[in-house]
């Protein structure tokens, strides 16, 4: 594989299609600036802010944006809340749609069958591999992102986080929070 | 029917559990962040749409045996045969064997940063107000779409409920085929998981899809 990359990236360059150089910045953008720290810092917010929390609910593409997280992948952004009585995942069923400002490139297994497959038939048994396990009376909604909407859960506020500031807040809200196939983690059991 | 998607894997058996990743692990081969940037960089050529791509991608014969970043190489090399912009013995060669077509756009590194947080938005004004409201019961039609569709099987002639009204976007059956934009209204609609599963459906589960206005009938 990695010849025939070189040689369709080399093809393409003699023609004046791409520049190398603008592949070098892509490939830096989603290995170093761009990833699910984005987001942490997104729920963080929303968990301290409550003004800021409302403007996620009625127009989260422009509530993301203001942190400076926008564009390819994240052009319309719907933010869908956890609660005692709802935990929200998130799949694209039909390719590996994602909300790539906010949370970077997806994991293999977001993209793989199956997850794809398996998540909107028997999300209690996804979530049991993924070591979480609900309420039994809580109801779960899974989103399927058929369109161009690209969706953030906003995972619930854990448990001895009160006082926290964002930064601290952000350290306990992982990728898989954001995705719906995790919690956010207790203070104490550290992140980062 | 000449269609066929492999992609649509919703409901499907037999694909086993899922393999964890830890968060960071972005590539998992030298070659793939190259086939990413590859894809991002002849993408904002406007050579294709992201629709047109992605009917590349899911009518791969072999789209289930592939890894995830082998669809996108493979589809984007075949994307470029077929536009006649590259030939599979240019590629053989490792060298430029013909005279080549000239692209609408060439993105280079200082716009690298400005494109990709400008995003495409697929978002468009309305001509005609929505046909459904929220909180409106529909059924998504039995359609058999000898194209690429953003409907997945699974939803067919099922009902559900208009959760939300998410604007008038391009087309994406339209669009995949060079037809244009043709924008739609579009609807989050809410499933219950027993009416899309019946027996098997587990209790306090609904699934929400986005469906353009064509996939829906009143209820």
């Amino acid at each position: 594989m990695d010849l025939r990359v070189r040689a369709l990236e080399t093809v393409l360059t003699q023609k004046g299609y791409i520049d190398p150089a603008a592949l070098d910045a892509i490939i830096d953008t989603y290995q170093t600036r761009v990833g699910p720290r984005n987001g942490a810092r997104v729920v963080a917010r929303a968990w301290s802010d409550s003004v800021y929390r409302e403007w996620l609910f009625t127009d989260a593409t422009a509530a993301i944006a203001s942190l400076g997280y926008q564009g390819r992948q994240g052009e319309h952004m719907v933010v869908v809340e956890n609660t005692p009585e709802r935990h929200n995942l998130v799949v694209c069923t039909l390719c590996s749609c994602y909300p790539w400002p906010v949370l970077g490139l997806p994991p293999t297994w977001y993209k793989s069958a199956p997850y794809r497959s398996r998540v909107v038939k028997d999300p209690r048994g996804v979530l049991a591999e993924f070591g979480v396990a609900l309420p039994e009376a809580s109801e779960i909604r899974v989103w399927d992102s058929t369109a161009e909407v690209r969706y953030l859960v906003l995972p619930r506020r854990p448990v001895g986080s009160e006082g926290l500031d964002e930064e601290a807040l952000a350290c306990l809200v992982t990728r898989d929070s954001m995705i719906g196939t995790g919690l956010a983690l207790l203070p104490g059991s550290g992140l980062l | 029917m000449t269609y066929t998607t492999h992609a649509d894997l919703g409901g499907l058996p037999g694909f086993g559990p899922v393999t964890l990743e830890p968060e960071g692990e972005w590539f998992h081969a030298s070659w793939e962040p190259r086939a990413l940037a590859l894809t991002v960089a002849m993408g904002a050529t406007g050579a294709w749409n992201l629709d047109m791509m992605r009917a590349a991608r899911e009518t791969l014969p072999n789209y289930r045996e592939l890894s995830y970043y082998e669809i996108w190489l493979f589809a984007l090399q075949n994307m470029l045969e077929k536009q006649g912009l590259v030939t599979h013995e240019e590629v053989r060669a490792e060298r430029v064997l013909q005279a080549s077509p000239a692209l609408p756009r060439v993105l280079k590194e200082a716009d690298v940063h400005a494109t990709l947080a400008r995003g495409a938005s697929t978002e468009r004004l309305p001509v005609e107000p929505a046909r459904y409201a929220q909180g409106q019961k529909v059924r998504i039609r039995k359609l058999q779409a000898d194209h690429h569709t953003r409907l997945p099987a699974y939803v067919l002639g099922k009902g559900g409920v208009v959760e939300k009204i998410r604007g008038v976007h391009v087309f994406a059956d339209a669009n995949a085929q060079g037809l244009g934009e043709q924008p739609q209204w579009l609807y989050a609609v809410a499933f219950d998981g027993v009416e899309l599963w019946g027996e098997a459906g587990a209790p306090g589960v609904q699934v929400c899809i986005d469906a353009f206005e064509p996939y829906l009938e009143a209820l």
